[in-house]
């Protein structure tokens, strides 16, 4: 219990919460840091996922490559974007983006792949074209799976996105990578404790994602 | 305390047995001059090394050299941390280790050291170090931080030492380990004996890519970099004077375990070391860390044109 009574002790004491290195700060710098990254990475992925379960080409390419894909480590990756790229945002984005992409895509094509074709059969009988079947039917259906895909992306983003401060910018990674430095375990401690933290907010935060977004009707059809 | 006197047949035999005994502790000792004794052994030792290229060199360089001059060597290279080759070395089971004065003696012997120059870490090792260790003498190459910029950089505003940053500091952005914004010799330390008052202070790295390429970028305009990093040739990087010792010294110096090393030994290293300098090291640090060499191509290459047993 050592790490709680370290983190605990750092969170509870005042300097903490106040000046240019503040909780509050680097929580919204790293807020930040994770909510692009998922953004971009649900504008690349999503469409992408959803397209190749409607018309189920290319499946096998795409999905092969996204779990080959998951296998890159993010801390490489950054350092080799500090080398070729230098200090622009994207230096962090290329890594964050690329690590929640996966999870997200392959979600998104399983659930749609995955909608019960009585249900796209009947939407056709009912005279909907390619279009409307899939928005109608497929993408509702689907939508716990996609739920699920942004969930694991955004807690893998929320985690890593710690790696940040290794190129000198902020987010919760400040407080674990200068404490290590200095041999202020209290900080790291607290600063891991806020990650893990944040990571449950987000949790949280996509239950009620998937109240508001699927429909009422496939609730009750058990969880995914 | 004799109660008796000693029967002369056990006398003889134990001055029989001393006299083997020394015969033979003299053939075990170095080049002797004794017509009896067996082609003389000239020593048995284990070199280790940290697990970083450099260090790695300096114990290729020295095991090369002893080998030629007769020493049996075996290698523990690649050892992870100081916490872990520091007891072994302690305790004899590695007998030379190439070591740096500075960080020696502030990690391993006295943590509330503030020798800074050369002869006052070397006095402070020679007086603190564990009797069974001694430091040999240590060689001019220094592997130290240092406040370092780029080339174009140092020559638009005729830089050479880090007092002469004094009127730009305060418009300069620094870079350097997390550590260093409160590190003693970090931006304190600057500020106390430079009078520097850094802009802004960027966390990146040990002198590892992130710094490197903050100072390319222009990301910091100064950054803390060791002085024996290859990149200081490849991007044209200058590593600015410290006359005033806020970098504590970091010379290169043998560390060996009193009881396994020779007089053989101890010239052989002590000629290497008087011939090692830190534009040599850098040299060798590129051709083996960039140019992937060998570390014995490099370190054979060195001795032969230093004139050095290989």
């Amino acid at each position: 219990m050592t790490f709680l009574r370290f983190a605990w002790a750092w969170l509870t004491s005042g300097q903490q919460w106040h000046g240019s290195d503040s909780i509050p700060l680097r929580v919204a710098q790293h807020l930040g840091y994770s909510g692009l990254s998922l953004l971009i990475a649900a504008l690349i992925a999503l469409p992408l996922g959803v397209a190749i379960g409607h018309s189920g080409r290319g499946a096998f390419l795409i999905v092969s490559l996204a779990n080959i894909w998951r296998a890159i480590p993010t801390l490489g990756l950054l350092i080799m974007m500090v080398v070729y790229l230098g200090f622009s945002p994207l230096t962090w984005l290329i890594p964050l983006v690329a690590l929640a992409i996966p999870p997200i895509l392959v979600n998104a094509y399983e659930g749609v792949l995955g909608v019960d074709p009585d249900l796209t059969d009947a939407g056709r009988g009912m005279g909907m074209t390619g279009w409307q079947v899939l928005r109608r039917v497929e993408i509702p259906v689907a939508m716990p799976l996609i739920i699920l895909g942004l969930r694991t992306g955004a807690i893998f983003v929320v985690a890593t996105a710690t790696i940040a401060a290794e190129i000198g910018t902020g987010g919760l990674g400040r407080f674990i990578i200068d404490g290590l430095a200095s041999n202020q375990y209290d900080q790291v401690a607290g600063g891991a404790a806020l990650v893990v933290a944040l990571a449950l907010l987000v949790q949280f935060a996509f239950v009620g994602v998937r109240r508001l977004a699927v429909p009422a009707g496939l609730r009750q059809a058990g969880r995914s | 305390m004799l109660t008796r006197p000693v029967p002369l047949k056990r006398l003889a035999a134990s001055g029989l047995a001393l006299a083997a005994g020394l015969t033979l502790a003299a053939c075990g000792g170095s080049t002797s001059s004794n017509p009896l004794s067996p082609s003389a052994s000239k020593g048995s030792v284990v070199i280790g090394s940290a697990n970083f290229p450099e260090n790695e060199l300096l114990a290729e360089i020295y095991a090369i050299a002893l080998q030629a001059k007769g020493v049996k060597v075996t290698d523990k290279f690649n050892i992870g941390a100081r916490e872990v080759y520091y007891p072994e070395i302690a305790k004899g089971a590695i007998t030379i280790i190439p070591e740096y004065n500075g960080a020696l003696l502030t990690t391993s012997v006295d943590t509330s050291s503030t020798a800074a120059t050369t002869s006052e870490v070397d006095a402070a090792l020679t007086a603190k170090l564990p009797s069974a260790l001694e430091i040999l003498t240590p060689s001019a190459a220094q592997d130290k931080d240092s406040v370092t910029v780029t080339q174009a950089f140092a020559t638009a505003h005729h830089l050479t030492s880090i007092a002469q940053l004094k009127p730009l500091a305060k418009t300069m952005t620094i870079g350097g380990p997390p550590e260093f914004k409160t590190r003693t010799d970090g931006l304190i330390g600057l500020a106390k004996n430079y009078g520097l008052h850094f802009k802004a202070f960027v966390p990146l790295d040990e002198s590892g890519p992130i710094t490197l390429a903050a100072l390319k970028d222009g990301k910091v305009q100064a950054a803390d970099v060791f002085t024996t990093t290859p990149q200081i040739i490849t991007d044209k990087l200058v590593a600015l004077a410290d006359p005033k010792f806020n970098f504590a010294a970091q010379n290169v110096v043998p560390l060996v375990y009193k009881k396994g090393v020779n007089s053989l030994i101890v010239n052989t290293l002590n000629a290497i070391s008087a011939k090692l300098t830190t534009a040599g090291l850098l040299a060798m640090d590129k051709s083996v860390i960039l140019d992937h060499a060998s570390y014995s191509t490099v370190a054979t290459a060195w001795l032969k044109s230093e004139g050095l047993p290989h």
